[in-house]
């Protein structure tokens, strides 16, 4: 079987078991609904306020209940030996990898958009610049989590520390990830007069080149050592 | 040699940052627009640098466990992490101190200050994933991996941090400082780079006796082939 | 050359699981597998199927290093485990379709394995919500699938009913003759000896005999 057939055999297993627990994907959801509300209880009923954070509220909702997706995701693997299972099959450990992590960007990306629409309203926010590049700026912002998360995943879930491991291991890494996701975002809503959203989104983008590329090479290690 | 080694260097290091000590307290010059209060600058930027160079020797020694698997070289990615996360430490702690009086802050985000502190908190992180495997070449392989996502990181949290927001003096190293000022830098330079290959090279041998208690054969013979008789 | 261990073993725990296992297992046959709990043979089986990297030693299987072929090796090598190896999310007939994709087995066979193995009205049926029995009975129709050259074969009768240990039995036998090597770990000395060519003793991670088992 090719890559290509590999991973696409792999994604479509992994859509079908979270359409099979979709439940859980909801519960996820009004997780990270419950935290963009709580964001605005803790910054107070200032109206400026609350809109000039909106856009690093709607990334820490995002990140935290990215984490929850990424460990459950990778905890089904462990339930029964799964993931010892499709070693045994000599399947391509970077098919693996891939096909893990496009499903969990896809998800978190997912997750995103939903979010982005509640949090313009909620905090009554503006999107100078458009939706869609705001979608855009979601799209290479969980892609940027889906990575360096997927490999942490598959580390943790095999450790008795799994809950606390994964954020902490996870967040010191994804710092220029948020920190470019937000400013773009930031950017996009509240208006580029000096037109800096482009270079954001070039640091993303080379975040997640580098980052695809360096787990993709040592995920095999990872499972096999 | 060994020996030598074992004791001689932390006692000269010892001696060396005490001398350093004085030198940047009592016979360096105050500075004018500072006064006194620079001073620290003599262990916060060899401290800095320390901080610097230990992420550096762990990033190598985890490249070469994963290319090589020998256990030395997980021993010195630990001892480099436990050293590294020792020195950010200090740095951080000495650079709030020197921040409060020059800059009127604890802290700011400068893009330096702010590498280092995720080097610190994502070398703590990496300490504690050590503790919680036993299988050592798991241990060994996934803190490898941690360490080179590590890596790779801190110089895209670096530039990132700069685009964001700046505001920092000019690193401070002897080619820019009074030269009155540079030959006690120097001196701390030398002193705390002592005190961190100290550090680095006993950890590293406590790392090693470690990894003799988990022995890698059995004791005693190896056993007889067992065939299939025809 | 099946088997060849050189050597071999595997600390865990602050204990050696596997100690200095040398072994060499040249022709097809079903070997039995016995040994005290905690004697070994699940880390055992573990380490032949190249799932489990042993700590010293070296491991051959079809005469090349393992470690350094594992997608040649593994292609023919076959186990049942403690653990189902399934998705319990997916019903059985998804499982082995998922399994006969990756590693290139007939999707047309799954429907006919599932009814010899007696679950051809419950094939769309969650594996999560079948017996361990009915479980086991999915493992079996996925070693068929495969047709493993080597098959590890870690107590494959526990949770069985007796048609189903029949079942296991008759497979035992279909790969034996079809010329693989089968290891059988399992508790069940009698039943083992019916099938067995040869008996490998196990106690304390150590290789006691490979004796021949009289037909």
């Amino acid at each position: 079987m090719t890559f290509v057939g590999e991973v696409l055999t792999l994604v479509a297993k992994d859509l079908r078991l979270e359409w099979r627990s979709r439940a859980r994907i909801n519960a996820t959801l009004f997780f990270a609904l419950l935290t963009l509300l709580l964001f605005s209880f803790a910054a107070g009923p200032a109206q400026a306020l609350q809109a000039a954070n909106a856009p690093g509220y709607l990334w820490l909702a995002l990140l935290l209940s990215s984490v929850l997706l990424l460990g459950e995701s990778l905890r089904i693997e462990l339930e029964n030996d799964s993931l010892e299972a499709l070693r045994a099959m000599a399947v391509d450990a970077r098919a693996l990898f891939v096909s893990k992590a496009l499903t969990n960007a896809l998800f978190c990306f997912l997750l995103g958009v939903v979010l982005v629409p509640v949090a313009v309203g909620l905090y009554g926010a503006e999107v100078k610049l458009g939706f869609p590049r705001l979608v855009g700026v979601v799209a290479l912002g969980t892609l940027a989590i889906a990575a360096p998360g997927t490999l942490y995943a598959t580390i943790a879930v095999q450790i008795r520390a799994r809950d606390v491991l994964l954020p902490l291991l996870l967040f010191p890494v994804l710092v220029p990830g948020l920190l470019a996701s937000v400013r773009a975002s930031s950017l996009i809503m509240q208006g580029d007069p000096m037109d800096q959203t482009g270079s954001w989104l070039l640091l993303l983008a080379v975040f997640d080149a580098l980052y695809w590329i360096l787990c993709t090479l040592m995920y095999g290690r990872v499972i096999e050592d | 040699m060994k020996r030598a080694l074992n004791i001689g260097l932390p006692i000269v290091a010892l001696v060396l940052v005490v001398w350093g000590a004085y030198q940047g307290l009592a016979v360096a010059p105050a500075e004018r627009m500072m006064g006194e209060v620079y001073r620290i600058m003599y262990v916060h930027v060899p401290t800095a640098m320390m901080s610097l160079l230990a992420p550096t020797v762990v990033c190598i020694a985890s490249l070469a466990y994963l290319m090589k698997s020998t256990r030395a070289a997980d021993a010195l990615a630990e001892a480099g992490a436990e050293v590294s996360v020792l020195f950010s430490t200090l740095c951080l702690v000495t650079g709030s101190i020197f921040g409060r009086p020059t800059w009127g802050v604890w802290w700011t985000w400068d893009p330096r200050l702010t590498s280092v502190a995720i080097l610190w908190i994502a070398f703590i992180g990496y300490l504690a994933l050590r503790r919680f495997v036993d299988d050592p070449d798991k241990r060994a392989t996934w803190s490898a991996v941690t360490a080179i996502i590590i890596s790779v990181d801190v110089p895209i949290v670096y530039f990132s941090v700069k685009w964001w927001n700046s505001l920092h003096q000019m690193q401070s190293n002897p080619s820019t400082v009074d030269p009155r000022m540079a030959g006690p830098l120097r001196i701390n330079i030398t002193a705390w780079f002592l005190v961190f290959l100290a550090l680095l090279w006993t950890r590293y041998r406590i790392g090693r006796a470690e990894q003799d208690r988990e022995q890698s054969t059995p004791t005693g013979e190896p056993k007889a082939v067992l065939r299939m008789s025809s | 050359m099946f088997v060849r261990l050189v050597d071999v073993s595997k600390r865990y725990g602050g204990r050696w699981a596997v100690a200095r296992v040398s072994l060499e297992l040249d022709r097809s046959a079903v070997v039995l597998l016995t040994g005290d709990n905690g004697a070994g043979k699940t880390t055992l089986l573990k380490i032949i199927a190249t799932l489990q990297r042993p700590t010293s030693g070296e491991v051959e299987l079809f005469g090349v290093r393992a470690l350094d072929n594992l997608k040649s090796v593994r292609r023919r090598l076959g186990l049942i485990t403690h653990q189902a190896h399934l998705y319990f999310d997916l019903t059985a007939r998804e499982n082995l379709l998922l399994v006969a994709r990756l590693t290139g087995g007939d999707p047309q066979a799954v429907d006919g394995l599932l009814a010899r193995v007696g679950l051809a009205d419950r094939r769309s049926q969650l594996v999560r919500t079948m017996s361990a029995g009915q479980k086991r009975r999915v493992s079996v129709a996925k070693l068929l699938l495969q047709r493993p050259q080597i098959a590890l074969l870690d107590e494959p009768f526990t949770q069985l009913d007796p048609g189903g240990v029949e079942l296991m039995e008759e497979v035992v036998r279909e790969l034996r003759g079809a010329g693989s090597l089968v290891i059988l770990a399992t508790h069940d000395i009698d039943r083992g000896k019916a099938l067995a060519d040869a008996h490998l003793t196990l106690a304390q991670g150590t290789a006691e005999s490979l004796t021949k088992v009289a037909a």
